[in-house]
C-alpha cells in the first residue's frame, strides 16, 4: 500500500525512510482513543507523539488509581481463598 | 477491541499478567499487618502499583526492549531499597546526548520524540523506529494491565 516515496531520509547508514516512520505513526494513532476515529484527517506525527505521551500518562494515572483502590479492598477481602475464582472470572471476560 | 488478547488463550499476555499479579496481591496481603493509617495505605498502594508493573514486565519477559529495561530498573531499585530505605533514585532523567545522527535527530525532536523517550521504559537509548514499535507494544500492555486491574477491583468491590 505504501508506494516507496522517492524522498527517503538516509542518515548515517541507518536508512530510516519516511514511509517506515509514517507506518509506525499510523499504527500508534490507531491505539490512541482520541485519534483512532480520525484516520481520515491529516494528523501530524508530532501531534500523534504528543497525544501518545498524554495517553500513556493517563494510563499510568489509572494504574495509580486502581492500585489505591486495590489497597483499600485488600484489607477487607479474602483474596487468597478466591484466587481460582478470580482467575476463572478474568478469563471468561 | 483487544483482539490479540483473547481471554480463552491460557498463555495469553492477559492471563500471564493476571496470574502473576494475583499472586503478588496475595503475598502483599499476607505480608502486611492490618493497615490503619493513611501512610501505610499509601505505601501499600505504591507496592501494589509496583507489583502490577513488575508483573506486566515479567509477563512480557525479555522479548521487548521496554520490558527488559523495566525489569532492570525494578531489580536495581529493589537492591537500592534494601540498603538505603529512602534512597529510591529515579534514574529517568538521564540526559542522553548520544545522538550522533544529525538529520534524524532534528526530525525526531521536531516530532516530540524526546518526551516519549522519557515515558517509555528504556526509551532514552532506543533507536527511533524501535522507539515507535516499543511504544505501541507498551501501550497495548498498559491497556491489558488496566483492564485486569479494573476487573479485579470490580470483582471485590462491595456490590451495592
Amino acid at each position: 500500500m505504501s508506494s516507496r516515496s522517492s524522498r527517503s531520509r538516509q542518515s548515517g547508514g541507518s536508512g530510516i525512510t519516511e514511509d517506515q516512520i509514517n507506518d509506525l505513526v499510523i499504527k500508534l494513532q490507531q491505539l490512541i482513543p482520541e485519534l483512532r476515529h480520525r484516520s481520515s484527517d491529516k494528523i501530524s506525527a508530532a501531534r500523534v507523539l504528543q497525544d501518545t505521551c498524554n495517553y500513556i500518562r493517563s494510563l499510568h494515572r489509572e494504574v495509580d488509581d486502581l492500585s489505591e483502590r486495590l489497597s483499600d479492598l485488600l484489607s477487607t477481602t479474602d483474596i487468597t481463598s478466591a484466587q481460582a475464582a478470580v482467575i476463572r472470572n478474568l478469563l471468561t471476560q | 477491541m483487544d483482539n490479540q488478547k483473547l481471554s480463552t488463550n491460557p498463555t495469553s499476555l492477559k492471563t500471564r499478567f493476571a496470574l502473576r499479579f494475583i499472586r503478588s496481591l496475595t503475598r502483599i496481603k499476607m505480608a502486611n499487618t492490618p493497615v490503619s493509617s493513611m501512610g501505610t495505605l499509601r505505601k501499600r498502594s505504591q507496592t501494589i502499583k509496583l507489583a502490577a508493573d513488575c508483573s506486566m514486565a515479567s509477563a512480557v519477559g525479555s522479548k521487548r526492549s521496554w520490558s527488559r529495561s523495566a525489569l532492570l530498573k525494578i531489580r536495581s531499585r529493589a537492591r537500592l531499597h534494601a540498603f538505603a530505605k529512602e534512597k529510591v533514585v529515579t534514574k529517568k532523567k538521564k540526559k542522553c546526548n548520544r545522538r550522533d545522527v544529525g538529520e534524524v535527530v532534528i526530525q525526531q525532536e521536531v516530532m516530540g520524540a524526546n518526551e516519549l523517550r522519557q515515558i517509555v521504559p528504556g526509551g532514552e537509548s532506543m533507536e527511533f523506529l524501535n522507539l515507535l514499535k516499543e511504544t505501541a507494544h507498551y501501550i497495548k500492555c498498559l491497556n491489558t494491565q488496566v483492564e485486569v486491574m479494573q476487573n479485579i477491583v470490580d470483582l471485590y468491590s462491595p456490590s451495592t
